[in-house]
């Protein structure tokens, strides 16, 4: 069934075909209005769920770690600095391997106050050890969250599925609610390995030393750095584990094929457009329009952010000419994040390696206009200079 | 840029309604086979009384630049008093439409390349039976007439969909008397 509607009700929709059963939240613009739904939801019987209101980012994602440790299916989303201020238990939920699911709708970060969209707050926590999936459209945010639980309950690491708020969190649009019979199949009820039981008490992620030890059983006990080394070599391999559950997802709804890099245009391009989020399916029309002045360009929408597809994006993108990275965030004294994990992977490419160049644009909800994106595209792809290395911000009005 | 998209910008007051009007039209477009709908309002800084702006993209495939209008094909005015506030018409194309919720005619307008349309939505609803100032299902009857895009039976239908439970008919009658009762100006030489 087809329905038109907000990025956030897409969202809502799938963590109620997701049949979670926990929902901790604490309101946040731009996400406010998906959890909104969810508490209509859960009150109006539409959901089998509890929905716990608290009264911080901190409690809501701290709920979600108890209710996943205790064997539940735990949801939660939250913004901006919500999920600064929840950053805490976001290590902690990663580190404690707990298949928790979180929309980002993603929003910059005060200082100052913006409530409008860039893609700073997912990027500042991306290196906590979680998933990263960002989506283009309502779509691909019902499909991702659905696939998310399934993903995240396989390889036991939590997932945050991230959109731009505003720009899809509160725009209608039409998309497909799976059929709830079909997801049921696809995505079963949680059978966690292992889960808080009163008969069997445990304890769990206490301090841990250097070195190995011996448990109480006798047996040797990894120590903090085993248990991390796992966390790394787990998200490592379940970049094939995205793959796997998109295929079966494809299967099953007959969408999907582009789970870790989403190309447009890009098998004879030269030149390449590389982005997060929204963005790069309103750079598709860019590219129609310089293709149409016979200027070889794509753009490639990542959709994995972490962990990061370096090998995909060296088979995809090594032997092309220049790659145009645009991004609403960066590494603060650096460039952009995004920019520096597309220039490391790209290092190990054997043989030609692309110039690249890298722009910043959008920045707490700074308007973008298809027809700057053209001019941005037609600049980088005709420039007979090298660029230089140094992100080169767009739309600024000094 | 030239493209097949029907660009749509509606103007309101914070709490009347725009947005869900703007939203029956999309469903009823999507209903008439444009497979490409997109409704975005103004993000962040609703206040009810205050100027408040809706976009809507219409396409017989699918959209997507979710950018603001800004060179919009219509105008839709949910309140003629925000003529002396808002430049409704900024950006219009040249032989665009502008649709006022208003007790004048459209000769009391000059939108210069544009083609004006009005009606006493705010009249016609409440004969239709609606609460005074509800003119959100009205205008669309207005938009009905003078745009030709979409047909009244499929927007009576989204009507009646948006508002299940909470008198439809009422609100598809304001519709309907507004479709009969619309003036459409003649397109004023820019």
């Amino acid at each position: 069934m087809h329905i038109i509607d907000s990025g956030n009700t897409a969202a809502a929709n799938g963590v109620k075909l997701a049949r979670a059963e926990v929902i901790a939240a604490y309101p946040i613009t731009p996400q406010t209005p998906l959890t909104e739904k969810l508490s209509e939801f859960v009150d109006g019987g539409e959901m089998d769920a509890q929905y716990i209101p608290v009264e911080s980012e901190h409690s809501a994602l701290a709920v979600c770690i108890a209710a996943s440790s205790a064997g539940a299916r735990a949801f939660t989303a939250t913004s901006a600095n919500g999920l600064l201020y929840m950053s805490e238990q976001v290590h902690w939920a990663a580190g404690a391997r707990l298949p928790i699911v979180m929309c980002v709708v993603n929003r910059g970060i005060g200082a100052p106050w913006t409530v409008w969209n860039d893609h700073q707050d997912a990027i500042s926590q991306r290196d906590s050890g979680w998933i990263q999936i960002y989506c283009c459209d309502h779509q691909q945010i019902i499909d991702t969250v659905i696939q998310a639980f399934k993903l995240a309950e396989t390889v036991s690491i939590p997932v945050m599925v991230c959109y731009d708020g505003y720009i899809l969190s509160h725009t209608y649009m039409p998309f497909e609610i799976p059929d709830k019979g079909r997801v049921d199949a696809f995505l079963p009820r949680i059978s966690p390995e292992y889960r808080l039981d009163p008969e069997n008490p445990v304890n769990l992620n206490t301090v841990t030393l250097p070195d190995i030890r011996l448990d109480i059983h006798g047996k040797t006990a990894p120590g903090y750095m085993e248990i991390r080394h796992n966390l790394h070599t787990d998200l490592r391999s379940s970049i094939s584990v995205v793959e796997e559950i998109d295929a079966g997802f494809k299967k099953n709804f007959g969408r999907g094929g582009n789970p870790l890099i989403e190309p447009y245009r890009c098998d004879d391009a030269e030149f390449v457009a590389i982005c997060l989020g929204s963005l790069s399916y309103q750079l598709r029309l860019a590219v129609d329009k310089l293709r149409n002045d016979g200027i070889p360009v794509g753009v490639a929408g990542i959709r994995l952010y972490r962990p990061f597809p370096d090998q995909a994006v060296r088979e995809a993108f090594s032997s092309k000419k220049r790659l145009i990275v645009i991004e609403k965030a960066l590494s603060y004294g650096n460039q952009g994040a995004l920019c520096g994990d597309i220039r490391a992977a790209l290092y190990a490419a054997t043989g030609s390696r692309p110039d690249i160049s890298n722009y910043i644009i959008g920045i707490g909800g700074r308007e973008i206009q298809t027809n700057m994106l053209v001019d941005l595209l037609e600049k980088a792809c005709t420039g007979t200079e090298k660029p230089g290395t140094e992100a080169e911000w767009i739309g600024l009005r000094m | 840029m030239k493209d097949d998209i029907i660009r749509i910008r509606w103007h309101g007051r914070g709490g009347q309604g725009a947005i869900t009007a703007a939203k029956i039209v999309a469903n009823a477009a999507f209903a008439s086979g444009y497979e490409g709908v997109v409704m975005a309002p103004t993000f962040g800084t609703e206040r009810r009384g205050a100027p408040v702006l809706t976009s809507l993209k219409i396409a017989k495939k699918k959209i997507y630049d979710l950018s603001p209008i800004t060179r919009p094909d219509m105008v839709i005015v949910l309140d003629h008093l925000l003529l002396d506030e808002v430049d409704v018409a900024s950006g219009a194309v040249p032989g665009g439409l502008v649709i006022i919720n208003s007790p004048l005619g459209p000769d009391a307008y000059c939108f210069k390349g544009a083609r004006t349309a009005t009606a006493d939505v705010t009249s016609i609803s409440e004969a239709a039976g609606l609460p005074s100032g509800i003119v959100n299902t009205g205008i669309i009857g207005a938009f009905a007439r003078a745009s030709g895009l979409i047909g009244m039976e499929p927007l009576s239908l989204a009507i009646e969909k948006e508002f299940a439970g909470k008198h439809p008919e009422k609100n598809i009658n304001a519709a309907l008397r507004t479709y009969d009762q619309t003036i459409v100006g003649d397109l004023l030489n820019g």
